[in-house]
């Protein structure tokens, strides 16, 4: 999943808050404007929102603080998004559908359905998830831009 | 049909966007979980009508990627205020139906509303 540094078009960095629920879905906003502004097919910016709004949540839900880094290059989107927090126990039991630690407060906002990592593999081309427990989470994911994402 | 029908269909109230009224909607999605909204929307777009309860900022942020075309608040419920400006922000107008979800569904179905999503692939 190496770049060269030289192919990176345009990079940036959001910081996401933990616990800031009111606020959840804002940077997967802007990541959307962004590719919208730079001109991407509908279909790439869907799929790369949709798992960048999955990812912030899960940081607002889990993690004291972390961010997000977009980068574009010719080929790819990448995105990565670093938490500090309690991280995962089980990375393969928290990919499981329907598997969820989320608790009462995460439910009553509509999220915490055990979906969320499952829909990001299912919107990305390929996904890497580390986790360090009682240290945090390492998320990146990838889309290519090579042209069967018309539409 | 138009948000109009849609807002006399529901004895809804328009909340926002009131100049958005001839807007087309042709599907609807209805869900109280922003979970299977991310997870199901991908079929949606300016034509889907979003049916839901859920009143938090979060809702318009996530209408928001699939570009909906409105959002229905069911039994009764209204938007926060953070939610109302942001809907406004992003030029997603809000109805407000005192139907059940169920209710608003039928309504919709019987007058010709179509699913965006009818089922899932693997279930």
């Amino acid at each position: 999943m190496a770049e060269a540094e030289e192919n990176i078009r345009f990079h940036a960095m959001f910081h996401i808050e933990g616990g800031n629920f009111m606020n959840g879905g804002a940077i997967s906003s802007r990541v959307k404007k962004i590719l919208k502004e730079a001109g991407f097919p509908g279909k790439i910016i869907r799929r790369t929102s949709i798992a960048a709004f999955e990812a912030e949540m899960n940081v607002i839900c889990y993690a004291n603080q972390g961010n997000l880094s977009l980068l574009i290059t010719p080929s790819f989107l990448k995105v990565v998004i670093k938490d500090e927090g309690i991280g995962i126990p089980d990375v393969n039991l928290a990919m499981t559908e329907g598997y969820s630690t989320a608790n009462e407060k995460i439910r009553e906002l509509g999220f915490g359905a055990g979906m969320g990592l499952a829909n990001i593999k299912k919107n990305t081309d390929e996904m890497i998830l580390t986790s360090k427990l009682g240290q945090g989470t390492h998320l990146e994911f990838i889309i290519y831009l090579d042209g069967q994402n018309e539409g | 049909m138009t948000l109009k029908e849609i807002k006399d269909i529901l004895s809804a109230e328009v909340i926002s966007g009131d100049h958005d009224l001839e807007k087309e909607i042709k599907y609807g999605f209805a869900a109280d979980l922003l979970s299977d909204v991310l997870a199901l929307g991908r079929g949606s777009g300016v034509l889907t009508l979003l049916i839901t309860g859920i009143t938090h900022p979060q809702v318009i942020y996530a209408s928001n990627i699939f570009d909906l075309g409105a959002i229905i608040f069911v039994r009764g419920k209204r938007p926060t205020e953070a939610t109302l400006q942001l809907a406004i922000e992003n030029q997603i107008p809000l109805l407000a139906t005192p139907y059940i979800m169920f209710e608003t569904c039928g309504r919709l179905y019987q007058h010709g509303l179509r699913p965006s999503i009818a089922r899932i692939k693997n279930g």
